[in-house]
């Protein structure tokens, strides 16, 4: 038999474009499986020339999922250039619609994206994993998605007018206060809403032992882990600090400033994909792989300091042992306990009353060249980091988007799934599926994911009818 | 002591039967008949100079369209202020001033709130006729109050007759030809270093988009305040 690659194009059921590649050697083994993002986005260097005040609705567009997140980020960037802290209704308010941000997009991802294959099984037929299937047959469960969905967006439009794109995180803060009947509307939807989030939580844990195979397979690795983490070690989603913890559970580094990232951070640049690929500069590349998003926040976190949510995260800890949970599977898992938490926790910080006060934006110049925001977005650690002149016009800019702190981690768990399951002598679609599906554990959003580092590298394949490779042009 | 003789001219605006001082534009007569022309580089008080072309009417008689802003009122005049025919050239006028620079509504200081805006709304563009050329200027931020986005520049020169006829500075000026056309300062130097600028703002509350802003601001976050510069001309001229 001869050499051959599978393509997977495009993966299917995630945010943004990609497609997968497995080498396959003589015997119709798994010699190796690549994840390529084929999009391009280049924010980094629309944004040179514009002033900072711009940024966060600017960095914003880069994502029509998780705008907020990136919005956070910016405008935590941009407090750093005025070197002010928002007021604490400021911060609150910050954090209340970052958390709604989380509960909607972690709910796209389970019930929109993700449940089909939990309901139908992964070796089920491809017409039948979809959420349209699943409005057929599971429909309270369909509505349940819909329902806990449009709870995390509707905060997002209470509060910042609309649901896409809000305009009111600014530099220094929020727009304006928000009124006792904007917070009693939200309160009021508390209940319902954690009403979904237990009974999915456990609909998927009563489901777990028919993964067992998958569990064991999909980006089951060691890897580091990184996250915020409040100044307690907590579970932090707005402000805090890094912490770096190894697959033994060992804390390499703890309280690093986000400022301070690229001591820590590399990014290095793959021929084959528009996606950037950090790692942990002690380590080196590729050794520094880690890992993102609710999995890593729970590993790395000492609690979640929500009753509900520690209830779970216990049970969470207890999957090996008291050390770091390497499956990948359980990322599902973890992002059901965060869905319990931010619903707390929105609660905690609205029935806050300094919340409600008007002091809410600090207004400054800028006083310093260079500021960096850093905030948990629903699938990892996002950085934004800008130069700008004395008269607040961007000169400069890096972004780190969460999912490509995932990248490495993303690439090893197809290659591990395809391994597993992928046989090139009986190619079947619920092994294809599988490998698309570990994609899914990491809920990456590609779109955003896909900024400059350097010259852009560019590879173009010229094939004839047959679809034989005749030329490669490349550009690296 | 016997009151100067107030020459008055008969004409018609969309059939109606209009009389108006005889020196008055057509573009005055109808905002007085409460009759709607769109303008941009227009502005109660400045100085007419028929720069954005959004005011074209049909006069009867003549294959040409005329700018309302600029044209006087005569005798027997027929204008139609909305035929099919001056729709169709005031969407063609808007597609090219979005064209010529780099409107990005959507993160605008002005969105919302910008003249521009409303005009597309108003007149139902939903796209630009005509491609963009996605130019790039350099902004001016070296003002501590205030920012020039030269992108979102349409030229209109409210900001230059402002701070010329009102404010009696002459800071601002037009500067190049065609499309890379942009407002200066004094002799095309920084903001900050210009002489003449008086740092009133006129220029900023007047400007009808977001090329003129307040410093600090977000997007959506400016409104503009040209009823003031207006009530101040007003004000003026009754003293």
């Amino acid at each position: 038999m001869q050499k051959r690659t599978l393509i997977i194009d495009p993966v299917t059921r995630i945010e943004g474009h990609a497609k997968i590649t497995i080498d396959l050697n003589e015997q119709g083994k798994v010699d190796d499986a690549r994840i390529h993002v084929t999009q391009y986005r280049g924010f980094e260097k629309i944004c040179e020339g514009r002033p900072y005040t711009e940024m966060p609705a600017l960095t914003a567009r880069t994502c029509g999922i998780c705008p907020v997140s990136h919005a956070i980020s910016s405008t935590k960037a941009c407090d750093n250039l005025l070197a002010v802290r928002p007021p604490k209704a400021g911060r609150n308010l910050r954090r209340i619609i970052n958390l709604g941000q989380i509960v909607q997009s972690h709910a796209l991802n389970f019930y929109h994206l993700s449940s089909p294959d939990f309901i139908y099984g992964f070796d089920a037929p491809k017409e039948d994993r979809n959420i349209f299937n699943m409005i057929k047959t599971h429909p309270d469960m369909a509505k349940d998605g819909i329902k806990l969905r449009a709870f995390g967006q509707k905060i997002i439009e209470e509060l910042g007018g609309k649901r896409i794109h809000p305009t009111w995180i600014v530099p220094g803060g929020v727009s304006h206060q928000i009124s006792i009947e904007q917070k009693e509307n939200i309160l009021r939807q508390i209940p319902e809403a954690m009403e979904i989030a237990q009974r999915a939580l456990k609909y998927f844990t009563q489901s777990l032992h028919k993964f067992q195979k998958e569990i064991a397979s999909f980006a089951s690795f060691p890897s580091l882990f990184m996250g915020i983490v409040n100044k307690k070690g907590n579970l932090e989603h707005y402000d805090g600090f890094l912490r770096f913890m190894d697959a033994e559970g060992n804390i390499l580094e703890d309280g690093v400033d986000p400022r301070f990232y690229k001591e820590y951070i590399g990014e290095a640049v793959e021929d084959d994909s528009y996606l950037k690929s950090p790692y942990y500069k002690p380590l080196g590349y590729p050794q520094g792989m880690y890992r993102v998003g609710p999995l890593a926040r729970l590993n790395i976190a000492n609690a979640c300091a929500t009753p509900l949510a520690d209830k779970e995260f216990e049970i969470f800890k207890n999957i090996n042992n008291g050390k770091p949970v390497l499956n990948s599977f359980y990322y599902h898992y973890a992002r059901l306990i965060e869905i319990i938490y931010a619903i707390e926790r929105i609660e905690e910080l609205l029935l806050e009353p300094e919340t409600m006060s008007d002091n809410v934006r600090a207004h400054a110049s800028i006083n310093r060249n260079r500021g960096v925001g850093c905030s948990e977005a629903p699938r990892g650690t996002l950085f934004h980091d800008y130069e700008a002149t004395n008269d607040g016009v961007i000169t400069g800019v890096n972004l780190i988007i969460a999912t490509g702190n995932n990248n490495l981690a993303m690439n090893a768990g197809v290659k591990q799934v395809a391994q597993a399951f992928v046989d090139g002598n009986n190619i079947t679609d619920g092994a294809l599926n599988r490998v698309e599906a570990v994609i899914r554990c990491f809920d990456p959003c590609l779109s955003c994911s896909t900024h400059a580092l350097g010259i852009v590298s560019s590879k173009i394949e010229i094939r004839d009818h047959t679809k034989k490779v005749i030329e490669i042009i490349s550009r690296s | 002591m016997i009151k100067e003789k107030v020459r008055v001219k008969t004409l018609k605006i969309n059939d109606m039967d209009v009389t108006a001082k005889s020196n008055a534009t057509i573009l005055e007569v109808a905002n007085e008949q409460g009759i709607t022309i769109p303008s941009l580089c227009y502005l109660e008080g400045l100085s007419c100079v028929g720069a954005c072309r959004l005011c074209l009417v049909e006069v009867k008689g003549s294959s040409k369209l005329v700018p309302a802003c600029t044209s006087k009122i005569k005798d027997g005049m027929e204008v139609m202020t909305n035929s099919p025919r001056i729709q169709k050239h005031r969407k063609m006028i808007l597609s090219m001033i979005f064209a010529e620079r780099t409107h990005t509504c959507s993160v605008c200081v002005s969105n919302g709130h910008c003249e521009l805006q409303n005009q597309a709304i108003e007149q139902g563009l939903e796209h630009s006729e005509v491609a963009y050329i996605h130019q790039k200027f350099d902004i001016d931020a070296s003002h501590p109050s205030y920012m020039y986005d030269p992108n979102r520049c349409i030229l209109c020169t409210r900001c230059v007759r402002v701070c010329d006829e009102v404010e009696g500075a002459h800071a601002l000026d037009i500067f190049g030809r065609g499309i890379e056309s942009k407002i200066i300062h004094d002799m095309d130097e920084p903001w900050i270093d210009s002489q003449s600028c008086t740092s009133c703002g006129k220029c900023v509350q007047v400007c009808p988009t977001g090329a003129l802003f307040e410093k600090g601001v977000s997007a959506t976050e400016m409104t503009k305040k040209k009823e003031i510069v207006i009530k101040l001309i007003q004000t003026r001229k009754e003293r």
